[in-house]
């Protein structure tokens, strides 16, 4: 307190927050942005390694050798596949019954909220398989989930045809002290939410089903496997699961350390690790893993089925097997060993993965980043924000003791005017607020319920309706300040938008705070847009030039600059109007995502910071 | 006047009534920070259910809430939305009527004070006006009604927002100079809570000053109507726990509520200080420590009461703070009670030094408060460090929020006696620095 307490101290640390303002945002800003791009570098990295005790030391020789006898699994269920059109429950009920497997289906269905056009989908209806192998050792109280989707066409039936051998082969075994879970789900993440919803017993979104029969105890850790060709060159591992949760990572730390044994080249975010890492290609090439994965975090979208599991409070990864033009190929016995080895690791926790990280950012399988390392870049952008308000708060307040010191920089009248109307400032502010989130509430509810009347008044379908809705209703957002300021009396000072732009910046902070620590991706990418430019709009000065770079970093734009980087960075650059394609694609897939699993990145963007960038709009065009 | 109060009435009501059709409803009834073990709504339900079997409604374990509650529910459960409904507008009313009063006392004391050449020849500014004391009634009643505090509170129907009614009343009988009054609503406060004991010092102060009776340890009229203050309150409070005893035809209800209370065994986490410590503790050093802990919420009544002694008001304000902070299950509705006398003091604000930090810490806790525990109860990636962490930055927000007032407070009276340009020795301009 003393600091804040002795007033010439104090005195001295507000003149230097006033004079220095804005290099001291600048500098800030610059300090969070470099941070941040400082994340892939060694300094800032550590290594990976395994916390957890019980699956650290155990050393077991892996004797999966069914390779031959997945593959013909695998022709086997492609065959009925195709046969019935769908997921063959009869034969996968027959064989998993055969293996030696309690088996159960699921059935369920679900109405989208609006067509999904990428997919072709609206009224879904499917059926989950699922085998439980019983412990022989234990009580049916824990349990480990291996879960493939079966997805239309010829893609995955490898990764079946394999789970099947595996289930084969651990049925021989005496060593399982928890269930193993083999599970066949259709429609990809809407069946996997139908069966953990089921599974838990819970109904969070509209999912019918009509439950599961069989239960296996609580599930530890699962993990999703995806597989569409007889060899692999590479595994790639997915973590970002819905609203950008991680797994542990000691589960991450697990695949690796068994691609390391047997010799398996894995991928993160489809990029191959460095081995150096003091050269600039090396830090180039973990820096763009690591903005791959930001990008991808943010979005809030599962990057594969396990992305549903950690809701739940369960660790999943999912393992995708890749087959490119590289030389070195792996057969079926090596990746059923790969994952064999896992299985056993995870067989004997004794408690649930808790001991390592879950928050990180991975710019490399063999280094991770740690939640106090990456923090910090977040708070320099955020803190340039709580500067530029304590500046605000400042002059306002000096505003406040005396016009004649000319800190509002107005002429003379107005700065008499301010200190009349001194009382009822906060009451002119209702008005915005009120109708930026009003603006905002349309924005989240109109697509879904209004896209009827679109379809009966436009030549345009359903899920056309629903994109183009949330782009009008975001467009029109730009004409309100005109209309609001006539609603507004006597707001015509320099008072009016300063005490307006104090409250937008802390809102905006807020919201920032907040949901990085949810989402730090998420947030982060909000941040770096939009703090410059909230830091600098006001009503007076180049009009035109802030109200462009505002509209740069509106929401939108944000989205469709995030969609360019991640083709960029993915190495297949797009055209504007591929580029434009995916934008729409995005749109409509944030809204599925929110209403089939429960994504807050749509709600969040329409009901907070939207409202908050119009405030923001809203200064910019105060009179 | 009365118009803007009825107004913001119906606001509030309205606002309390959609909350409770809405979804929100038992969202904001399941939050920690909304509803403690003590006044729960879930746990009133639990204890009513008990009763209506014939059984004890403390045997179990859950329900800590006093023997006349239960009793006001057996027969109001039907209309228990309407009963916090109309508790939240009796504190209001209550509050503004008292602060009303109030407002006239100070002025008739100031003007007096003026008359008598008390106050410094520079303090112009300083003196308040009958017209920026206009509508302080009508701010804190509203900041009351409106608190999102209050209305989340109201919303859970946390019986907190019926202590807040009975401090109310018994602030309003205080101003009004009803000894009687006064008493028995400061027994009932603390028949409900305990902690409202502290409150005693504040009220007898005030009452004292308002019969012209000096503080004095020497002078007999002092010991006299102390003797009599306490002997109402010590009096109501007999009658009141007979009464509680008479209907339950138990004691169970002493360990159930007060030693529920003071002993601390549910360390549910809350926005309180002493879930974390203790679930950390070892068992055997427990009880040291909750005497350490639980001594805080007293203790500063001595000093405050030194200090403070001509202004009982401000007194009684510090202390409904420090209770808030440091009480064993603090919840918001008790951080809003003391949130409503803010516009009291408005008069202070030129002297509060970081009023702006204090209150975005405040708020930004507040918004913390579930996000992290989202994080550490579903989604299973923080752990109470992170919950505990927040909780911690809330309670110190607060705290230097009440000393920034204290301070602020001695800083105008101390301005008000000895001119508002100081002057050293030397002749050149000086400050008051609080080291």
């Amino acid at each position: 307190m003393g600091l804040l307490s002795d007033p010439r101290r104090r005195r001295a640390l507000s003149r230097l927050v006033l004079r220095l303002n804005t290099p001291l945002c600048i500098l800030s800003y610059l300090a969070g942005l470099g941070w941040f791009l400082g994340l892939a570098s060694p300094p800032f990295t550590l290594r990976t390694y395994m916390s957890e005790n019980a699956m650290g030391s155990t050393m077991v020789e892996e004797q999966f050798a069914l390779g031959e006898r997945a593959l013909s699994y695998a022709r086997e269920f492609a065959g009925h596949k195709k046969k019935v059109g769908g997921i063959p429950v009869a034969w996968l009920e027959k064989t998993m019954w055969n293996l030696g497997l309690e088996v159960y289906k699921q059935p369920f269905s679900r109405t989208l909220p609006f067509p999904d056009e990428t997919r072709e989908r609206y009224m879904v209806k499917g059926t989950n398989v699922y085998g439980i192998l019983r412990a022989p050792r234990a009580a049916s109280t824990e349990s480990l989930v291996l879960s493939v989707p079966c997805s239309p066409g010829q893609h995955n039936s490898q990764a079946v045809g394999l789970m099947l051998a595996l289930a084969a082969y651990f049925r021989g075994q005496i060593y399982w002290a928890k269930d193993i879970i083999f599970l066949v789900n259709e429609h990809d993440l809407i069946g996997m939410e139908a069966w953990l919803e089921a599974y838990h017993n819970v109904n969070i979104t509209e999912v019918h089903s009509s439950g599961v029969l069989g239960r296996a105890g609580a599930i530890q850790a699962a993990m999703a496997l995806e597989l569409s060709s007889d060899v692999i060159t590479s595994f790639d591992v997915a973590v970002e699961g819905l609203n950008g949760q991680l797994p542990n990572l000691d589960l991450v730390n697990l695949f690796y350390a068994f691609c390391q044994k047997n010799r398996l080249l894995c991928t993160l975010q489809g990029k191959l690790q460095h081995t150096d890492w003091d050269t600039l290609p090396a830090y180039l090439h973990s820096l763009q893993t690591l903005l791959l994965m930001v990008l991808k975090q943010g979005s809030g979208r599962p990057q594969g089925a396990h992305g549903l599991f950690l809701r739940y409070h369960v660790e999943a990864i999912t393992v995708r097997g890749i087959n490119s033009f590289r030389q070195y190929k792996y057969d079926m016995s090596i990746v059923g060993k790969t994952l064999e080895g896992m299985f056993r690791k995870l067989n004997n926790l004794l408690e649930r993965l808790h001991q390592s990280y879950f928050f990180y950012l991975l710019p490399s399988l063999a280094r991770f980043v740690s939640i106090g390392v990456y923090m910090p870049a977040f708070g320099c952008l955020v803190l340039s924000l709580v500067l530029k308000a304590l500046d605000l708060w400042m002059k306002l307040s000096k505003c406040d003791a005396g016009p004649e010191e000319q800190l509002c920089d107005g002429q003379q009248g107005a700065a008499e005017a301010v200190a009349e109307e001194s009382r009822p400032g906060l009451l002119t502010l209702v008005p915005p607020l009120l109708i930026c989130h009003a603006t905002g509430l349309t924005l989240y509810f109109l697509p879904v319920l209004g896209q009827h009347v679109a379809t009966q008044h436009f030549p345009v379908s359903e899920a056309e309706a629903v994109v183009l809705t949330v782009i009008a209703i975001s467009v029109a957002g730009l004409a309100l300040p005109h209309n609001t300021h006539r609603v507004l009396t006597g707001s015509r000072s320099e008072r009016g938008w300063m005490t307006l732009k104090l409250l937008s910046l802390l809102y905006l902070a807020m919201q920032l705070g907040c949901i990085a620590l949810i989402n730090f991706s998420l947030g982060f990418l909000l941040a770096v847009t939009m703090v410059p430019v909230a830091a600098i709009v006001q009503p007076n000065g180049p009009k035109f030039l802030y109200a462009v770079l505002l509209v740069l970093v509106s929401p939108a734009v944000t989205l469709l600059l995030c969609i360019i980087l991640y083709q960029e960075l993915i190495e297949y650059p797009v055209s504007a109007l591929e580029c434009w394609q995916l934008f729409l694609q995005a749109v409509s897939e944030g809204l599925l995502d929110h209403y089939l699993y429960g994504s807050i990145v749509f709600p969040f963007i329409a009901l907070f910071v939207y409202p908050c960038w119009l405030l923001f709009w809203n200064v910019l065009f105060w009179k | 006047m009365a118009a803007p109060l009825v107004l913001g009435i119906l606001v509030a009501v309205t606002v309390r009534a959609v909350l409770y059709r809405s979804s929100l409803a038992g969202f904001i009834s399941e939050r920690v920070e909304v509803a403690s073990p003590l006044n729960a709504w879930k746990r009133v339900v639990e204890g009513l259910a008990l009763l209506d079997l014939g059984v004890s409604p403390y045997s179990g374990d859950v329900f800590h809430e006093t023997p006349l509650i239960i009793y006001l529910f057996h027969f109001l459960i039907e209309y228990s939305e309407l009963v916090f409904m109309i508790t939240d507008v009796l504190t209001a009313v209550a509050l503004y009527l008292a602060v009303q009063d109030f407002n006239k006392v100070v002025f008739k004391k100031q003007k007096l004070l003026i008359e008598l050449d008390r106050y410094a020849a520079d303090v112009a500014e300083l003196i308040r006006t009958p017209m920026e004391m206009h509508y302080i009634p009508l701010k804190v009643a509203l900041v009351y009604l409106l608190n999102p505090y209050t209305v989340m509170s109201c919303v859970a129907k946390s019986t907190c927002a019926i202590n807040n009614t009975i401090i109310a009343f018994f602030f309003l009988a205080t101003i009004k100079g009803s000894t009687l009054l006064s008493a028995i609503f400061l027994a009932l406060a603390t028949y409900q809570a305990l902690y409202p004991l502290t409150l005693f010092a504040p009220a007898l102060l005030y009452l004292l000053q308002r019969q012209f009776i000096p503080v004095k340890l020497k002078s007999k009229g002092f010991w006299l109507y102390t003797m009599q203050y306490a002997t109402l309150y010590l009096g109501s409070l007999v009658v009141i726990v007979c009464l509680s005893f008479f209907l339950l035809n138990s004691w169970d209800f002493i360990p159930a509520v007060y030693g529920f209370i003071l002993s601390v065994p549910d360390l549910t986490p809350n926005i309180g200080l002493f879930w974390y410590f203790f679930a950390e503790m070892f068992e055997h050093f427990s009880l040291f420590f909750v005497c350490v802990f639980q001594i805080n919420a007293f203790f500063y009544t001595i000093p405050l009461a030194i200090k403070l002694k001509e202004h009982p008001i401000f007194f009684l304000f510090i202390q409904l703070a420090i209770i808030s902070i440091f009480k064993s299950y603090p919840t918001v509705g008790d951080v809003a009670l003391y949130m409503a006398f803010l516009p009291l003091w408005s008069h202070l604000y030129r002297f509060l030094r970081n009023i702006f930090i204090l209150s975005c810490v405040l708020i930004v806790c507040s918004l913390l408060f579930p996000v992290l525990w989202h994080l550490w109860i579903y989604a299973g990636s923080a752990n109470s460090n992170f919950y505990y962490a927040i909780t911690l930055t809330f309670n110190v927000g607060q705290i230097l929020l009440i000393s920034d007032y204290f301070y602020a407070f001695l800083r105008r009276q101390y301005y008000l006696t000895h001119g508002l340009h100081l002057t050293r020795k030397d002749g050149t301009e000086a400050m008051l620095v609080l080291k």
